[in-house]
C-alpha cells in the first residue's frame, strides 16, 4: 500500500476520463487536440514522463467532470493511438474505450502541403487526410494527394 | 455527376472506350461534318490561371458540338480578386452551368470544387498535381501513332518535377504496361511518392539524366518546358532552362516510328528543326486536344456518341 502511494502522483478522481499510455511528451498536444485548455472549467491533472513498462516512459491525462466521447478520442488517433481510456464513474472503472483510427481523418489537423487548396482556410469544406497505411500510419490529403509527414501534421491541428 | 479529377477515376476500358469515341468524332472536330450532341448544354470554363490551349480546346470542343461557353474571365477582374472562396465561385457557376471545366495554381483545387458542385468537373490542371484531359489526348495521339497502348517505351523529359502533364501520363501508361524512362537534371527530377507509386503499381522505371541516351529504344520522346513560373529563383531556372534541347542532328539513330510531342508552348527544348522531321507530332498532338476534349465532354454529360458519323455538312 505505502508503495502504491509512493508511486501515485494524482490522486484518484471521482467522476471523469483518464487517459493512460500516451508517448512521452505528447500530453500537451493531446490537451490542444481535444481542445481542452486553461479556459476549460473542470479540473485537468496531467503526468509527463513518468515510467511505464510497455513504453518506458508515458503521460497521463485525468479530466474531472467530463466524459470524452468516442468521436473526441478518435482524434487522438494521430498522437496517442495506442492510449488507453476509462471513463471513471464514483472512482470506479465504469467504461474502457479504445481510440479507432478510420479510414478519414477529418478536420483533425489540415494538410501539410503548402500549395494545397484547405491552406486558404476560408474554403469551408472538411479538412479531409485518407489512411492509405495503419502500421506505418501512411496518410493522404483527400483533395491534393500528397503524403503527409506525420511531424508536421503535429503543427497543422485544426 | 462525377467529373474527371485524375486519371484514377476512369478504368482501363473506359479509357479505350473514350479513344474510340474521338476517333470517330475527328471530322466533326475538324469542322467537316456538323453534328450538334451537346445542343442547349453550357461548358463553364473557370481558368483561374493563364491557359491558351487548354481553355481554347475545351470552348472548340464544346461548339463543334452545338453547345455554349461561359467564361471566368480575367481572374484579375472576376469575384476572385475580391477574396471569393473556391467553394463560393463553384456554388455560382454549378448553378449556371451543365459542366465545367477548370484550372486552378492550388493543388487539391479540382478535388475540392468536384466535392463542392453537383455538375461534373473536368481538371483542367491544378497546381502541380494533375491534368488528365491532357492525359487523354496525350493518349490518343500515342494511340494514333503506334495503333496500341500497351508495352510501348516512353521517354518523358525534362522538367518532371513541376510538370503536371508528365506525372498524370506516367501514371496512365503504367497501366498499359509501358515502360518508362524518366530523363530529367537532378534538379526536377520525378517526384519520389510518383516514382514509388508508380513502381508500387509494378511498373518499369529508369531514371536518368542522359536524354540523348535513352531515346535509342524509345517509341515516344515525350519534351516539356522548363517552366519559368514554377521557380522561385531566377538564377535555378536559368542553369535548369538550357539542359535538354532537341535538335534534328539527335534522330538519327532513334526507332523509323519514334515520335516527339510536347505539352506545348515549348522554348528551347525542341529546335525547329525537329518540325519537318517524320517524328514530330507536337501540332497534331495540340490538334488532338479537341478531338479527346469532345469526347469526354460527351461522357461525362451522358451523351452517347453514335457508332456511325457521317454526313451533315455544314
Amino acid at each position: 500500500m505505502s508503495n502504491e502511494h509512493s508511486m501515485r502522483r494524482v490522486t484518484a478522481i471521482r467522476n471523469g476520463t483518464v487517459i493512460d499510455h500516451i508517448p512521452s511528451g505528447q500530453a500537451m498536444r493531446v490537451l490542444e487536440m481535444l481542445g481542452i485548455g486553461g479556459a476549460t472549467a473542470v479540473p485537468i491533472s496531467l503526468v509527463m514522463n513518468v515510467p511505464s513498462k510497455k513504453l518506458g516512459s508515458k503521460d497521463i491525462i485525468k479530466v474531472e467532470d467530463r466524459e470524452l466521447t468516442q468521436s473526441e478520442l478518435d482524434r487522438l488517433a494521430l498522437v496517442a493511438p495506442d492510449a488507453h481510456v476509462a471513463i471513471i464513474r464514483a472512482y470506479s472503472v465504469a467504461e474502457k474505450l479504445t481510440i479507432n483510427l478510420g479510414d478519414e481523418v477529418v478536420n483533425v489537423v489540415r494538410c501539410t502541403f503548402s500549395n494545397c487548396i484547405t491552406t486558404n482556410l476560408r474554403e469551408p469544406l472538411n479538412h479531409r487526410l485518407k489512411v492509405v497505411n495503419r502500421d506505418p500510419l501512411q496518410l493522404r490529403c483527400h483533395y491534393c494527394g500528397r503524403p503527409q509527414t506525420l511531424s508536421e501534421l503535429a503543427n497543422n491541428v485544426l | 455527376m462525377a467529373g474527371l479529377i485524375t486519371m484514377d477515376d476512369l478504368t482501363n476500358q473506359q479509357i479505350l472506350d473514350i479513344l474510340a469515341d474521338a476517333e470517330r468524332l475527328l471530322p466533326v472536330a475538324r469542322g467537316e461534318i456538323y453534328l450538334p450532341l451537346l445542343q442547349g448544354r453550357i461548358l463553364g470554363n473557370l481558368f483561374f490561371e493563364p491557359s491558351t490551349r487548354t481553355r481554347m480546346s475545351f470552348e472548340t470542343a464544346m461548339k463543334r458540338l452545338g453547345g455554349d461557353v461561359v467564361n471566368l474571365g480575367d481572374v484579375k477582374t472576376s469575384s476572385v480578386v475580391k477574396g471569393e472562396t473556391l467553394y463560393d465561385t463553384i456554388q455560382m457557376v454549378d448553378g449556371y452551368t451543365d459542366i465545367i471545366a477548370m484550372r486552378h495554381p492550388r493543388q487539391g483545387a479540382a478535388q475540392y470544387a468536384q466535392d463542392a458542385a453537383r455538375v461534373p468537373i473536368l481538371n483542367g490542371g491544378d497546381g502541380a498535381g494533375h491534368h488528365p484531359t491532357q492525359t487523354m489526348l496525350d493518349l490518343f495521339t500515342i494511340k494514333q501513332a503506334h495503333g496500341r497502348l500497351e508495352g510501348l517505351t516512353v521517354v518523358l523529359a525534362g522538367d518532371l518535377r513541376y510538370g503536371r502533364t508528365v506525372h498524370s501520363l506516367s501514371h496512365a501508361l503504367t497501366r498499359f504496361g509501358c515502360e518508362l524512362i524518366f530523363a530529367s537534371p537532378d534538379l526536377l527530377k520525378m517526384p519520389e511518392e510518383i516514382v514509388s507509386d508508380l513502381r508500387l503499381q509494378g511498373a518499369n522505371v529508369v531514371e536518368t539524366e542522359d536524354l540523348y541516351g535513352s531515346m535509342a529504344n524509345a517509341d515516344v520522346v515525350y519534351m516539356t518546358r522548363i517552366q519559368k513560373e514554377r521557380f522561385a529563383d531566377e538564377d535555378e531556372y536559368t542553369r535548369c532552362a538550357g539542359a535538354y534541347k532537341l535538335h534534328a542532328r539527335h534522330l538519327t539513330e532513334v526507332k523509323q516510328d519514334m515520335i516527339i510531342m510536347h505539352p506545348l508552348p515549348r522554348v528551347d527544348e525542341i529546335d525547329p528543326s525537329v518540325d519537318s522531321t517524320r517524328h514530330a507530332r507536337y501540332f497534331e498532338q495540340a490538334f488532338n486536344g479537341v478531338v479527346a476534349r469532345m469526347a469526354l465532354l460527351c461522357r461525362l454529360l451522358g451523351v452517347t456518341v453514335p457508332a456511325t458519323i457521317e454526313g451533315g455538312a455544314l
